[in-house]
């Protein structure tokens, strides 16, 4: 099942409304194992909507979504939780557990598992300095800037050594240099274990430095799917218009984008 | 006609909530038969719905006792029978207002704080990060609060009804120049076995209530820091709400 010829993820054939709106429409895209995909597009486009439904976080109207060959969502609750221990995730706000400490956060899948205290506390110091951030275990989330709540949230998205890292947004709202660090580290992350990567963002130096692959999502659709070495070259106009950051062109965004979050949140 | 689709409208919304907190309900007891059971959150929330909620229970279940003495002594004097008041503070306390009290009291703390807590994670994405560190969420935050509630609420209960009681034999005794033993010979003989434990069914029923509703409410929660309010407000009055109305109910059950 885990060769290179069989897609790590494939998504098929995938739609999702929220009441009258349409979010994701016949999305289709393979993920191999041990390359990293970054689905760009506007924000309100459906990223995070996909990203979800491949984690079982939301259940799409239609269409399939195998992990490794599997339908995840086909599982019963318990098998499913169970395949979640392959995965790790690195959400846009980090979503560290206030309650609890950076290392008990850092090492929370290994303690859920049954790892020792000792043992989780000792794992959680070395990713910690493998993203860092050296000496900061005892800290409360509350007490960190947005870059290290980002840095920790990495650290607790590779700490049970996942397979499978799916990264929302991991740039974003972090200032140029913080930016570069996490890319670097995510490079560091994918080129060093070949963990297999499914990332979505809107910054384009970040998707370009941190993929093998790079999917435009547009309007609920998958509307491009290029190497990095492409992006310059390219000429699709709703790529060209996105990568350029012009307000005129091919992709109305309008009203998509404020639509698509209205329906989410209602 | 608009009348009518409003009536449609209010009939569906309460049962959609309904069903909600019916599939809470059942998805907790169901995860209540298998482990992990997490005995270390449950302490913990034994601690915060018990322990935290004790100056609060204990302040409104004395001055009830207090107020029970003073209007009771007040009604009797008019028939010379101010030795009824201990039964009446005491069979008040126990049978009725005791668990109603403290079921709307830890309704107004400790539900709007479940539903605070779990809003906030939801809206924070904590709990779908639950999810993705393959830990069930409904298992980890609602199970632990909700078997808190329901096994914390009587042992307030408790509690309230000794100070309760206390309290009008404070007034009565000490103001009111009433026999302390007569006071207390009168307390006991006119309860029975049932007056207690009906209070505390009761109190664990309220308790069930409370942590499932602000359960529910937070981890459902919608739309941010205004959804999380609106959560947390709706916690408090569809508990308070459903305390007083299962309240008739089990009292129709129990004595009726």
């Amino acid at each position: 099942m885990n060769n290179s010829q069989t897609p790590r993820i494939s998504i098929r054939n995938v739609s999702k409304r929220f009441g009258e709106k349409v979010i994701l429409q016949d999305v289709n895209l393979d993920i191999m194992p041990g390359t990293s995909t970054t689905v760009i597009g506007m924000s309100g486009t459906g990223k995070s909507v996909l990203i979800k439904c491949v984690l079982g976080l939301l259940r799409p109207d239609s269409g399939e979504i195998f992990v490794d060959g599997e339908n995840w969502l086909e599982l019963p609750e318990v098998e499913h939780l169970d395949r979640m221990k392959r995965v790790g995730m690195l959400f846009q706000g980090a979503a560290l557990f206030d309650s609890l400490s950076v290392w008990e956060n850092v090492s929370f899948a290994l303690l859920e598992r049954g790892a020792s205290k000792a043992e989780a506390r000792e794992r959680a110091g070395e990713v910690l300095e493998w993203v860092g951030l050296p000496h900061i275990e005892d800290k409360m989330p509350a007490e960190l800037s947005g870059g290290m709540s980002k840095r920790v949230g990495l650290a607790r998205t590779i700490c049970h050594k996942p397979d499978i890292v799916f990264l929302d947004e991991p740039t974003t709202g972090l200032d140029p240099i913080m930016s570069d660090v996490i890319n670097r580290l995510i490079v560091r992350l994918h080129k060093g274990s070949g963990t297999t990567i499914m990332s979505i963002t809107h910054d384009m130096k970040s998707a370009a430095m941190i993929s093998d692959n790079i999917a435009m999502l547009c309007h609920g659709e998958m509307r491009r799917q290029i190497t990095p070495d492409q992006l310059g070259s390219d000429q699709d106009p709703m790529l060209r218009q996105f990568i350029e950051g012009r307000a005129e062109g091919p992709i109305n965004c309008s009203s998509w984008g404020k639509q698509i979050e209205e329906a989410v949140n209602r | 006609m608009i009348m009518l689709q409003k009536i449609g409208s209010i009939t569906e919304a309460l049962l959609i909530q309904l069903g909600l907190y019916a599939t809470t309900l059942g998805q907790v007891s169901k995860r209540i038969l298998s482990s992990p059971r997490y005995p270390r959150l449950i302490l913990a929330q034994a601690e915060e719905v018990g322990v935290q909620s004790l100056p609060v229970v204990l302040l409104t279940a004395l001055f009830t006792g207090m107020v029970l003495a003073l209007q009771g002594y007040i009604v009797f004097h008019r028939f010379a029978a101010e030795s009824m008041i201990g039964v009446v503070v005491s069979l008040s306390v126990v049978r009725e207002l005791g668990p109603v009290l403290v079921g709307l009291m830890v309704a107004g703390r400790v539900g709007a704080s479940f539903a605070a807590e779990l809003g906030t994670m939801r809206v924070s994405e904590q709990i779908d990060a639950l999810w993705t560190l393959s830990t069930d969420p409904m298992r980890y935050l609602i199970m632990p609060r909700v078997i808190a509630a329901i096994l914390m609420m009587p042992l307030l209960v408790v509690v309230a009804d000794f100070i309760g009681i206390y309290g009008g034999y404070a007034i009565s005794v000490f103001m009111l120049d009433q026999n302390p033993t007569v006071y207390l010979e009168k307390t006991t003989q006119f309860m029975e076995l049932k007056d207690f434990y009906s209070g505390l069914v009761k109190a664990g029923f309220f308790g069930m209530l409370i942590g499932v509703i602000g359960c529910s409410e937070g981890f459902n929660c919608k739309g941010g820091a205004e959804g999380v309010g609106r959560a947390t407000t709706r916690a408090v009055v569809i508990s308070c709400m459903s305390i007083l109305v299962s309240d008739y109910f089990l009292t129709a059950w129990m004595f009726g």
